[in-house]
């Protein structure tokens, strides 16, 4: 949906408000094309053309909220929107007063396009099945636009579009034998998707040697990037958000009451300037650059939605109470000699299916997957079979984090179950002297 | 319910007529209309969040043309919306034609007409909203014990998803589902130990309209659900070893779906789900021969349970759908698979291929995977172990790519000792090996003690989809398996 088509749409639906009412209009939409592939070839291969408007109705003190799909006709789209508009007036006076209401009744404007020069998607796949020529490569490419907009009859007008492309793929060799890359963003060049693939070629060379097994214990270890965005992965999951902490959910909440601290080489900061997810709220209010959630060690500050906030008496800081685009702060371990210091460990290329074993202690679980070594002097020698871990971040990151790399990896959100993911994460790698291995 | 078709809404037919008219000159197309309707409503510590609500149309077009296969979702559902998206489905079929998998002709066609709708007593708005709140709001007040209690919730929610699926070569199924679910959630903290505890019909879900409350009994429960919480904050830790581990149908809901339910997806096998949600440690060769779990393992896969959460007549490629076993007396016998996928295979599977909603395209999911009682009470089973430890509601899950390593954690357990249930534990988990878990099945619950469930998260597929899910269990008694508890 083009921009000036949403705001048409808005300036015609608030012609109709009555009273003191408001309205907040949200719009998230997507044009992509996806591809999968298997073995090397298209398994599937499509195309989704959606909108979705979301309406917050305030009248007062009260709130209620809706959503419907629009198909891209002016006038059908109105009709929609308007008879959702009347169902929230229908429902808005059987709810009582919202005490945690809260929006921005400061109109503020931003507009912000990121333009990229896609390739065609047939090119595209065409480009990588023949560099990926006898490899077994299964993944999927999503490529095209995605807009996030919110207006209101307060004045708010904000738009954020960006086109972009999302490749995420694996290379097999045997049964649960694979290494994985990704190649995203907004400019297509194939001289970097060559690089990524022929890395891969080599990382399988060693892959093919003899599986290294083990036994459960405790094991230096290397975490790529890659690995450590599956563990800030899961401690987004209620380890941020004021919510959490102020109910005691969190599983940093030793952390926040000073009972134990973090390593002071880990530095832990949202960073909204990035500008990949969108700069406002669903209510209005404007993100900040950047929140300090972990300093040195030590707990800083919680992200805050505008519920929260009302709640608790806090500043917005936050559209979610979840990391969008998290950072850690590079370390002074350089990228080359992270293996030679691990000397004899396990490289941990990707983690999987992290969940919670204990969140008072901030103890998860998960397992390898994918370009997972045993290292000797320095050097990968063979894979190792996938093991399950079962340790704390009280120790992973804290007392036993030997190093940050210095070199950091931008990370795309590959997931698409709610549309086309713009979050984000930039991930040093870390060098633990010890992560225990359960099964 | 199944019934012969006899009226799907005038509407979508209506549509599904314009799109015929104007259809793309192909070997086979389907059209898949997708009309959908939900709320949800949450009171937490006895605040009304704003409720919500919601409507989703559109259409997703597959074609079959020139040995491609593509498809194409959109939510203009005019003809020349519905003609724009023929006409990028044609556009992905030629990549598919061009660099596809599979012969394209293997996409089954499917001229069924019938009619499903879900079985529905009390509908959904003979109940007020102001009512619908004022449950909820008595609900969560029950739940308030004082300040050790540190978070209530009550929730309640509808869904209503009408879908037409026609083909050209003259499918037409009209598929309506209705579900209410509920829930009850209380979090407790004492001396820096926090606990969350479920009840009220939360991991109960299904098809239905409001007489589902009956049974979720949300203000009965609510002082169970909070009195646990608080207890489970003071319990000891589960001890850690080796011992007998008795789970109720609230955590074999989540090891069916883990370790039976996903390492049975034909495309999992077929490797189509590698780079995201995995393979599995199963392999073609194995069925028909390889023993699964022990003797009294049965588990089916059944469409047909009346109110059970993914019932249905057909799936969404058009194939019927009827009950299965899946695992006869502990040996392998089909697997999960849609007809595409059993056609590239070459074995035969069951009627599973679903779509979300319809922006995605079908893929292999589960439907209702249910384990099949047996003849033993949940006392008799107690009685049988000396030392154990019984475990309720599922609260953390971990399994390995090819579904085989697994770490669950539950919500609450009971020790058991010398035959008897004893002392409440906390964090309890266990962890194992799916090919040797379920050989150490050794007590299946009768069928007066069998629970109908299900989950609403299953993820899978790329682009990711995340589906409705059943699951029947009795209660099931394991022997010597790695048990823990929580602490760093």
């Amino acid at each position: 949906m083009r921009q000036d088509d949403f705001y048409r749409l808005f300036d015609t639906l608030q012609d109709g408000l009555r009273g003191d009412e408001v309205l907040f209009a949200g719009l998230d939409a997507e044009r992509s094309d996806f591809v999968r592939l298997n073995e090397n070839r298209v398994r599937q291969a499509g195309s989704v053309d959606s909108a979705g408007l979301g309406l917050t109705l305030i009248d007062g003190g009260r709130q209620v909220e809706g959503g419907c799909q629009l198909g891209g006709n002016a006038d059908a789209d109105l009709a929609q929107a308007r008879a959702l508009l009347g169902q929230l007036r229908e429902r808005i006076a059987h709810v009582p007063d919202d005490p945690y209401l809260n929006y921005s009744t400061a109109p503020a404007t931003s507009e912000r396009s990121i333009d990229a020069d896609l390739p065609a998607t047939v090119d595209a796949i065409g480009a990588l099945t023949d560099l990926a020529a006898g490899l077994d490569l299964v993944g999927i490419w999503a490529a095209g636009a995605v807009v996030e907009a919110l207006a209101s009859s307060i004045g708010h007008r904000h738009w954020h579009a960006s086109k972009s492309f999302n490749l995420d793929w694996s290379c097999y060799l045997d049964r649960d034998k694979a290494v994985k890359a990704s190649y995203s963003g907004f400019d297509w060049d194939p001289g970097q998707l060559r690089h990524k693939v022929n890395q891969q070629r080599a990382e399988l060379y060693v892959l093919g040697r003899a599986e290294h097994r083990i036994e459960p214990g405790r094991y230096r270890a290397y975490l790529a990037p890659a690995a450590l965005a599956e563990l800030m992965d899961l401690l987004a999951w209620g380890g941020f958000g004021l919510r959490d902490h102020r109910t005691r959910q969190t599983p940093l909440l030793q952390l926040a009451t000073g009972e134990k601290q973090l390593s002071p080489k880990l530095t832990i900061i949202e960073e909204h300037q990035r500008g990949l997810a969108a700069g406002f709220t669903d209510e209005g209010f404007t993100k900040p650059d950047q929140v300090k959630l972990i300093e040195e060690g030590w707990y800083q500050d919680c992200l805050t939605d505008a519920r929260s906030a009302k709640e608790y008496d806090a500043v917005v800081n936050a559209a979610a109470e979840y990391p969008e685009s998290l950072a850690i702060a590079p370390g002074e371990l350089a990228g080359g000699d992270a293996l030679r210091q691990l000397d004899t460990g396990i490289l941990i290329g990707n983690l999987w299916y992290c969940n919670w074993s204990d969140r008072n202690a901030c103890r998860m679980t998960g397992m390898t997957r994918f370009g997972t070594f045993w290292v000797e002097n320095g050097e990968p020698v063979a894979p190792l079979a996938v093991m399950r871990f079962d340790d704390s971040l009280y120790h992973l990151l804290g007392d036993r984090l030997e190093g940050l790399t210095a070199e950091r990896e931008l990370r795309l959100s590959a997931e698409t179950y709610d549309g086309r993911g713009t979050d984000s994460a930039l991930l040093p790698g870390a060098l633990v002297t010890g992560i225990d291995l359960a099964l | 319910m199944t019934t012969p078709a006899t009226t799907a809404t005038d509407e979508p037919r209506a549509i599904a007529r314009r799109f015929a008219d104007r259809a793309p000159a192909c070997d086979y197309w389907t059209l898949r209309l997708v009309d959908q309707t939900h709320e949800g409503l949450v009171v937490r510590d006895d605040v009304p969040e704003p409720s919500s609500i919601g409507t989703g149309r559109g259409a997703m077009v597959t074609v079959v043309v020139d040995g491609g296969l593509g498809y194409a979702a959109t939510a203009d559902l005019s003809a020349t919306g519905l003609a724009a998206a023929a006409g990028r489905a044609v556009e992905a079929a030629a990549l598919h034609a061009r660099l596809g998998l599979f012969d394209a002709h293997l996409f089954p066609r499917s001229s069924a007409r019938i009619e499903y709708r879900s079985p529905v007593q009390q509908p959904w708005a003979q109940m007020t909203l102001a009512d619908k709140l004022g449950l909820l709001s008595d609900a969560c007040a029950r739940m308030e014990l004082g300040e050790r209690i540190v978070e209530r919730a009550a929730w309640l929610g509808h869904r209503r998803v009408q879908q037409l699926l026609v083909s050209s070569d003259g499918a037409e199924i009209a598929q309506t589902f209705e579900y209410v679910a509920s829930g009850l959630a209380a979090t407790a903290h004492i001396a820096g130990q926090t606990q969350t505890r479920t009840g009220g019909g939360a991991d109960r879900p299904g098809q239905g309209g409001l007489e589902r409350l009956a049974t979720a009994a949300l203000l009965d429960d609510a002082g169970r659900v909070a009195g646990e919480a608080i207890a489970l904050c003071e319990a000891p830790e589960c001890p850690s070893g080796r011992m007998d581990l008795l789970l109720l149908p609230s955590q074999m809901t989540l090891q069916v779906h883990e370790s039976i339910g996903h390492p049975l997806e034909l495309d999992r096998i077929l490797g189509d789900e590698r780079n995201y949600a995995g393979l599995s440690f199963v392999t073609p060769d194995m069925f028909g021969t390889y023993r699964y779990g022990s003797s009294l393992l049965n588990v089916t896969f059944d469409p047909t349970v009346p109110g059970e959460l993914a019932s249905y007549a057909a799936d969404d490629e058009g194939t019927p759908a009827r009950r299965v076993h899946l695992i006869r007396d502990g040996i392998l016998e089909r697997p999960l698979g849609g007809e595409l996928s059993q056609r590239r295979a070459r074995l035969s599977g069951s009627a599973c291929a679903r779509a979300c909603d319809w922006d995605r395209p079908a893929i292999d999911r589960m439907a209702n995977i249910n384990l099949e009682p047996n003849e033993e009470g949940l006392d008799e089973m107690i009685a049988r172990v000396e030392r154990g430890v019984l475990m309720d509601t599922n609260r953390s899950w971990s399994i390995d790519d090819s579904r085989n390593k697994f770490q669950f954690g539950c919500q609450l357990g009971r020790l058991i000792e010398d035959g008897e249930l004893t002392g409440l534990v906390r964090n309890p988990g266990y962890r194992g090996i799916s090919e040797r878990f379920w050989r150490s099945l050794d007590g299946v619950g009768g069928r007066e003690t069998l629970e109908v469930r299900g989950v609403q998260n299953c993820g899978k597929g790329e682009p990711n989809q995340s589906v409705y899910v059943g699951h029947a269990s009795p209660p099931c008694l394991f022997r010597d398996i790695e048990v823990f508890g929580g602490g760093l």
